[in-house]
C-alpha cells in the first residue's frame, strides 16, 4: 500500500508499536527479575521496575553455570555451523545450478524435501547416526552379505564404528546437513544471467575460478544473511545438545546451562526456584545472537530482499 | 593466421534441429556480418564458433585446426555480448583485465596493458568506476576493451549495439570498424538490424531458419538477392513482389491483370512457369497512367524527408515506390509505374530461387505498355 493519509499514518504506527510493546513485555520482564533478590523475584504482585541487585546476580549465575568455557563451546559450535553451512550450501546449490549432469533434479528435490525434516522430526534416527557414523554402511554390508563374505574369506569380522557422541563434530554436523541454504543460493544463483557465466568462460576461467572470483564475491549479502541466520539457530539448539552431550563439563552448551538455573523435579530435583539467577542468566545467553544480528543487520537485510545487481 | 571454416555445422536440442548445412569461410582479417531475423539461429552458430555451445555436427576450423573439442579458452576467440556481460563486482579496470588475471600475466604488466586498452576505447578516466556507474555508451566500451586486450585472432560479436540508442549506435557501429582496421583480426558480427550489417560488412551471410540464404558482399546480395527469401529482407523500404506467369511467346511476364512486362533478356524459364517478379521501390518512377509498365492506384504517400514514400495498390497487391519529387495525388488516383530491364528481378514461384536473366542487351531499354 504506498496510500499516505494521516489517519492510516497513525493507525499503522500504533499496529507497529503494540506489536513491539508485545515483543519488548517479556524481554523486560526477564531484565526486571535478573535485578531483584530471591525475596523479591518471589513475592507477589510482580514487580514491574529494575532493583539493584543485576551486577550481583550476573555474577552469581556465570560461576553457577559455568558460562565461561561453556560460552567457548557454543562459540566453536555456532561458527562450525555457519561455516560449514555456508560451504555446504554455496557447494551444493553451484553444482545444481551451474551444472548440467543426470538426475540434477532429483537431487535437487532430495535435498529440498529435507526442509520439511527438520532435526526434531528425525531426532531418532540422527542419534543412531551420531551414535555410530558408520552404521548405514554397516547395514549395507551386512545386508548384501558383504560383511559375511569378509568374514569367511579374512577370518576379520567387519564393525565399522564412528562415535560422534560428545563431541563437537556431533553437535555441528547434524545441524549443517540441512537445505536452508542449499535452497537460498540456488535462488540467488539462477538470477545470474547467462551471459555472465559465458563471459568468465570467454575469459577462459574455468569453474571454481567462476566461483571463487564471481559467484561468491556477488552473493556477499547472501552468506550475511546465511550467517546470522545459522547462528542464532546453532546457538539456540536446546534439543540435540542434551541429548547427545552427557560429558556436560567438557561439551556442555549455555543454553542447556540455562535449564539447570530453573528449579524443576528432574534435572535439579526441585530446591528454590531461583529465577533472578535464570533471568540473569539469560541476559547473557542473549548477548551474541544479538551482537551477531546488529552487526550483520545492514548485510542481511538487503540479501533477503534483493539481490544486488 | 585466423581464416575460420564451417563444414556442414548443425545444431539440434534434442529432437529439433535449428540448424544445418552451414557451410562458410572467412578469410584472415575480414570483417563477416551475419544478418537475419531474431530467431534464426544466428546467436547458435556464433556462439559454436566460440566454444559456448556444443556442436552437433560438422566441423569448426579456426587457423587450421579443428577446435570442436576445445575449451573456449583454447580457440583465440573474444567475444561481446549484447547485454555487456559485464562483473558487476568488479571495476572497469578489474573488468578488462580479467581474462589476464586468470592467465596469471604479471601484475605491471596487466595494469600497462589495461590502461592502453582502456585508454585506447576512451575509458583512460573510468578505470576505478563500476559497471553500475557507467552509461550504456560506457559500458559498452568495456566489453570492447576486455575482448581488445587478449589480443584474440578472432573477434565475435552479439548483436552489442542493440541496446544502445540511435545515435549512439551509429558512433559504436563506426567505432567497431575502426577497431576492426586496426587490429586486423577476423570478426563475426551478428545482427538482425539489415543497416548495421550493410554499413560493417566485408561480406555478408543472410540466415533464415538455421540455413544460410545467401553470401555475398552487400553490394552483391543488394543488386542480386539469390532467394525471395533476401529479396524482401534486404533492402528497406522492402523489394516490391507481384505474382506472373512466364509466356515465351510473347517475351514476357504477364502479370495479374494481364498487362504483358516484356522481359527483353534471356529466360532460364519454362512457358507457363509461375514466377515472383520483384522490384526496388527506389528503382521505379511514378508516370502518367498508361505511360509506365504497369497501372496502381495510390493508397497514401508517407513523407520521408528526403523523398516520399507512395503507397500504391495494384490488384490489391502493395505496391511502394520513392520518389523524390512531391506527386501532386488524390487516393484512389490511377497512376503508371515506370521500370528499367536493370531494375527486374525475377523467382521461381516454387522454389523461390532466383531466375537469372542472361542479359543479351544491356543498354537501358525502356519498357512501354503492350496491350
Ligand atoms: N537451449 C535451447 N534449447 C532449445 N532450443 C533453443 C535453445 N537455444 C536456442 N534455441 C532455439 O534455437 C533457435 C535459434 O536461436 P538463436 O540462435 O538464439 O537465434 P537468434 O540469435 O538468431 O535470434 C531459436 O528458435 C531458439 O528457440
Ligand atoms: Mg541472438
Amino acid at each position: 500500500m504506498i496510500e499516505r493519509t494521516p489517519i492510516l499514518n497513525i493507525l499503522t504506527h500504533l499496529i507497529l508499536i503494540s506489536g513491539l510493546v508485545i515483543i519488548l513485555i517479556p524481554i523486560w520482564l526477564a531484565f526486571v527479575a535478573a535485578t531483584q533478590t530471591l525475596q523479591a523475584v518471589n513475592s507477589a504482585p510482580v514487580e514491574f521496575w529494575p532493583g539493584d541487585q543485576l551486577w550481583v546476580n550476573l555474577r552469581e549465575a556465570w560461576a553457577l553455570s559455568d558460562f565461561g568455557p561453556k560460552f567457548i563451546n557454543t562459540l566453536i559450535v555456532a561458527t562450525g555451523v555457519v561455516v560449514g553451512k555456508i560451504t555446504l550450501a554455496c557447494i551444493t546449490a553451484f553444482a545444481i545450478v551451474f551444472f548440467n549432469f543426470r538426475g540434477r533434479m532429483v537431487i535437487f528435490w532430495m535435498i529440498f524435501i529435507t526442509l520439511m525434516l527438520p532435526l526434531e522430526v528425525r531426532i531418532v534416527p540422527t542419534y543412531a547416526v551420531a551414535a555410530n557414523a558408520l552404521s548405514p554402511f554397516q547395514t549395507i554390508l551386512d545386508a548384501t552379505g558383504l560383511s559375511g563374505l569378509i568374514a569367511t574369506l579374512s577370518g576379520v569380522e567387519v564393525r565399522l564404528e564412528w562415535n560422534l557422541l560428545n563431541s563437537y563434530t556431533g553437535l555441528i554436523l547434524p545441524l549443517v546437513a540441512t537445505a536452508t541454504g542449499t535452497f537460498l543460493y540456488r535462488q540467488f544463483f539462477l538470477t545470474i544471467p547467462d551471459d555472465l557465466v559465458e563471459a568468465a568462460r570467454m575469459d577462459g576461467a574455468g569453474p571454481l575460478r567462476f566461483l571463487w572470483d564471481v559467484l561468491i564475491p556477488l552473493s556477499r549479502t547472501n552468506i550475511a544473511a546465511l550467517a546470522t541466520i545459522m547462528f542464532v539457530y546453532a546457538w539456540n539448539q536446546y534439543l540435540w545438545p542434551l541429548l547427545i552431550i552427557t560429558d556436560r563439563a567438557n561439551y556442555g552448551m549455555v543454553v542447556v546451562q540455562l535449564s539447570d538455573l530453573v528449579p524443576d523435579q528432574l534435572t535439579t530435583g526441585g530446591g528454590t526456584p531461583t529465577w533472578h539467577l535464570a533471568m540473569a542468566a539469560t541476559l547473557v545467553v542473549m548477548l551474541p545472537p544479538i551482537a551477531v544480528v546488529i552487526l550483520m543487520q545492514r548485510w542481511f537485510v538487503r540479501g533477503l530482499i534483493n539481490t544486488d545487481k | 593466421m585466423a581464416e575460420i571454416r564451417i563444414r556442414n555445422l548443425a545444431k539440434t536440442y534434442g529432437k529439433t534441429t535449428i540448424m544445418q548445412g552451414i557451410d562458410l569461410q572467412i578469410a584472415h582479417g575480414e570483417f563477416v556480418v551475419i544478418l537475419g531475423p531474431s530467431g534464426c539461429g544466428k546467436s547458435s552458430l556464433l556462439r559454436m564458433i566460440a566454444g559456448l555451445e556444443e556442436i552437433s555436427e560438422g566441423l569448426v576450423e579456426i587457423g587450421g585446426t579443428v577446435v570442436n573439442a576445445l575449451e573456449p579458452r583454447e580457440r583465440g576467440c573474444a567475444m561481446v555480448f549484447q547485454n555487456y556481460a559485464l562483473y558487476p563486482h568488479m571495476t572497469v579496470a578489474e573488468n578488462i583485465g580479467y581474462a589476464l588475471k586468470v592467465a596469471r600475466i604479471p601484475k605491471a604488466e596487466r595494469m600497462a596493458r589495461i590502461r592502453a586498452t582502456a585508454e585506447s576505447v576512451g575509458l583512460g578516466d573510468f578505470l576505478d568506476r563500476r559497471p553500475g556507474q557507467l552509461s550504456g555508451g560506457q559500458r559498452q566500451r568495456v566489453a570492447m576493451a576486455r575482448a581488445i586486450i587478449r589480443e584474440p585472432k578472432v573477434f565475435l560479436f552479439d548483436e552489442p549495439l542493440s541496446n544502445l540508442d540511435a545515435k549512439l549506435r551509429l558512433q559504436m557501429r563506426q567505432e567497431i570498424r575502426k577497431i576492426h582496421n586496426r587490429i586486423g583480426a577476423t570478426s563475426v558480427f551478428v545482427t538482425h538490424d539489415q543497416h548495421e550489417g550493410m554499413t560493417l560488412a566485408d561480406r555478408l551471410v543472410v540466415m533464415n531458419k538455421g540455413t544460410i540464404e545467401q553470401i555475398g558482399t552487400p553490394a552483391e546480395i543488394y543488386e542480386r538477392p539469390q532467394s525471395l527469401y533476401v529479396a524482401g529482407f534486404i533492402g528497406s523500404p522492402p523489394m516490391n513482389i507481384l505474382p506472373g506467369q512466364v509466356s515465351t511467346a510473347r517475351r514476357g511476364v504477364l502479370l495479374e491483370d494481364g498487362t504483358l512486362l516484356p522481359i527483353l533478356s534471356q529466360l532460364d524459364a519454362g512457358d507457363g512457369a509461375m514466377v515472383h517478379v520483384g522490384f526496388r521501390p527506389e528503382q521505379a518512377e511514378l508516370v502518367e497512367p498508361g505511360r509506365g509498365a504497369f497501372d496502381a492506384r495510390l493508397d497514401m504517400i508517407e513523407e520521408m524527408g528526403a523523398a516520399r514514400l507512395c503507397h500504391l495498390l495494384f490488384e490489391d497487391i502493395p505496391v511502394s515506390v520513392l520518389t523524390e519529387g512531391r506527386p501532386a495525388l488524390a487516393t484512389g488516383a490511377p497512376v503508371g509505374i515506370r521500370l528499367t530491364q536493370e531494375a527486374l528481378h525475377l523467382f521461381d514461384a516454387n522454389s523461390g530461387h532466383r531466375i537469372e536473366l542472361r542479359r543479351i542487351d544491356t543498354r537501358l531499354v525502356e519498357m512501354q505498355p503492350s496491350a
